[in-house]
């Protein structure tokens, strides 16, 4: 493969909706395609923050749990219908999206925080106050 | 036996029902028809115009530029990176910045005065009508 061709394919992974494989983890129970949302991942010295894009979800159909430390998110999707028109032409599919997050840092769960604006999810997640460094003041004796 | 069946009262109704199928076996291939352009589009279209869906999240729908020059659709943006100064690492990146063009040709003229854009949730939708000059016209005959 020219190394054109192979660029080109990268491209067009890099750009293209990732969906979430069946039968790596449990079913779904909703019908419809489910997608892994892109994400970035900072950490701060008290925080952690995620950002995921996650377009055509609104406010009230974001689901965020965490279950020790395992944080999920879930964005509910509602397909588009629109009254006399018909799909002609598709570059992405429309579907409910879905990432889970192991997290090593202990996380204060009543500080988390969750915003969406514009299909873009901003999770702030505070860490505890024991997993946060300490610092240790030397005395002289 | 086939001719007279096809043929019979019903013709026009397996007409639609292939018509029908015909449509499901596009939708099956063209469906998520990959592409490497950025932001990838959905269009609908009906008789009276067509609706163009495209996916651009964490935009402020002030920056989009629209444009339409007779039947081709031109978007411009640019999406710009949140700052995070104060982040000392930087564990996962996967989101990307930066501007965009993308043009779509249409398959008729559009009423460029009657294009309606809405921006919601990070989906941005475009509603494209067809020129009246350019919508399919019945033309009567008349005997002499």
């Amino acid at each position: 493969m020219s190394t054109e061709v192979m660029e080109a394919c990268k491209k067009e992974q890099e750009n293209q909706k990732l969906q979430v494989t069946q039968n790596t983890e449990a079913e779904h129970t909703r019908a419809g395609k489910v997608f892994v949302p892109r994400a970035d991942i900072y950490e701060t010295q008290e925080q952690l923050l995620i950002l995921a894009d996650m377009p055509g979800v609104k406010e009230e159909g974001v689901d965020i749990t965490l279950e020790q430390n395992i944080l999920t998110i879930y964005g509910k999707v509602e397909q588009p219908q629109i009254e006399g028109y018909t799909l002609a032409y598709s570059e992405y599919g429309v579907g409910d999206f879905r990432r889970v997050f192991a997290l090593s840092n202990e996380i204060d769960r009543d500080g988390i925080q969750a915003t969406i604006k514009n299909g873009v999810l901003k999770l702030v997640l505070p860490k505890s106050k024991r997993a946060m460094p300490k610092k240790i003041a030397v005395s002289v004796e | 036996m086939l001719l007279p069946r096809l043929i019979g009262n019903d013709f026009f109704g397996s007409l639609k029902d292939m018509q029908r199928v015909q449509e499901q076996l596009n939708r099956l291939f063209y469906e998520d028809g990959k592409s490497a352009e950025f932001p990838p589009v959905n269009v609908w279209t009906s008789p009276e115009g067509a609706i163009v869906r495209t996916e651009i999240p964490g935009i402020d729908p002030e920056k989009i530029d629209i444009t339409i020059v007779n039947e081709t659709l031109t978007l411009r943006g640019s999406r710009v990176e949140e700052s995070t100064k104060d982040c000392h690492s930087c564990h996962r990146k996967e989101r990307g910045f930066g501007q965009f063009v993308r043009s779509l040709q249409l398959p008729f003229i559009v009423d460029s005065d009657k294009v309606k854009a809405t921006f919601k949730d990070g989906v941005l939708e475009i509603e494209l009508p067809r020129a009246e000059a350019d919508k399919p016209r019945r033309i009567s005959v008349v005997s002499e």
